[in-house]
């Protein structure tokens, strides 16, 4: 494939703009081929965030014309129009710089949503069984490839609108573990989740699903927080 | 939103689906009749029934309309938090007063 590919990265911090750069065509391109292009070949200051390069780690996610992306796995050939891309850090976080937007917050918030395994048994316990088939198990199943890249955090509206929302990714990883049947701390995240700013704060928009690299599907995961919630806190279990 | 707005929220919601279908049947039956404002009022005034129904439907309306102005004016407004309570506590305040003025015009007066 031959010609070129008029790209615009975003450069500086918050207050920043848009750079733009001619970059040769290649067959199987990807939107972070692009980027690294850039850096080797046109500005070598340019900073953004990848590792694994295959769809794994969740760091290169970027904002590519208009829309969350995950840039490793983002053929340029799907996106561009007119043979322009146009590439930026993630909404909805700060800019570090250029494309490398501060995760801080995102992750601040897998903590609040108590997103951490509390285990209710020692190494000297028998191991758990575990029914593949049991609806926990499944239910957790559903929902526990998440490679925390950012995307769904990026496309919420209820995040744009209220910055204290915990965010799809939090709240699916707390339902994960809400179905794990091996996890001691199960009030305490269900109290953490039912406060202002928690899965009650979703509007159900769906973004989260709609732009999940890997089709996931948070919404689904923040309907049973809220039944969960609503269960418990009916039975007197949690208070708001 | 927290849980306990969230339930309340639905509550109300479930309340008024039957509450809102009785009150459209009854709007289409009192014009298809070409009740006249007398008419309607013969019927509702005294009964106990007509006063249930509509300082239900009042009650539910207030609590169900300020807590999602709450989310509004949170999410599309600078107002904070506090702020925003305050407001829709007068709001519902005043959705009820004006609704149980209106009820208590067709059932007691």
């Amino acid at each position: 494939m031959a010609g070129t590919l008029q790209v615009s990265l975003w450069r500086g911090g918050s207050d920043g703009r848009y750079v733009d750069y001619e970059v040769p065509m290649r067959d199987s391109q990807t939107v972070l081929d692009i980027v690294t292009w850039v850096q080797r070949n046109a500005d070598a200051t340019l900073s953004y965030r990848f590792a694994c390069r295959v769809g794994m780690c969740g760091s290169c996610a970027m904002t590519v014309n208009g829309r969350p992306r995950w840039t490793c796995r983002t053929h340029v050939s799907k996106v561009a129009s007119n043979g322009r891309i146009k590439v930026g850090p993630l909404e909805n976080l700060p800019v570090i710089k250029d494309l490398a937007a501060d995760m801080q917050p995102f992750f601040e918030k897998w903590q609040r949503a108590q997103g951490r395994f509390a285990p209710s048994k020692t190494r000297t316990d028998p191991i758990e069984r575990i029914a593949p088939d049991s609806p926990a198990r499944l239910a957790a199943n559903a929902a526990i490839e998440c490679i925390n890249c950012g995307v769904c955090y990026a496309a919420c509206d209820t995040v744009r609108w209220n910055p204290d929302y915990l965010g799809p990714a939090a709240l699916n990883r707390a339902w994960t573990l809400v179905n794990d049947v091996r996890d001691a701390a199960n009030m305490e995240r269900l109290t953490a989740v039912a406060a202002d700013s928690g899965c009650h704060a979703c509007h159900s928009h769906q973004s989260c699903q709609e732009h999940c690299p890997v089709a996931l599907n948070p919404t689904a995961s923040i309907a049973g927080l809220k039944r969960k919630t609503a269960q418990a806190y009916l039975r007197g279990e949690i208070k708001p | 939103m927290n849980v306990r707005l969230y339930i309340w929220q639905r509550l109300t919601a479930a309340l008024m689906v039957p509450l809102l279908l009785v009150h459209l049947a009854v709007i289409f039956y009192a014009s298809r009749k070409g009740l006249s404002a007398a008419d309607m009022l013969a019927r509702t005034r005294g009964s106990v029934s007509w006063a249930l129904f509509y300082g239900t439907f009042v009650s539910a309306v207030a609590v169900h309309a300020s807590i999602g102005l709450r989310t509004v004016l949170t999410e599309w407004t600078p107002l904070g938090t506090r702020a925003s309570n305050i407001a829709v506590i007068a709001f519902g305040l005043l959705l009820a007063v004006l609704g149980f003025r209106a009820v208590v015009a067709v059932v007691l007066i």
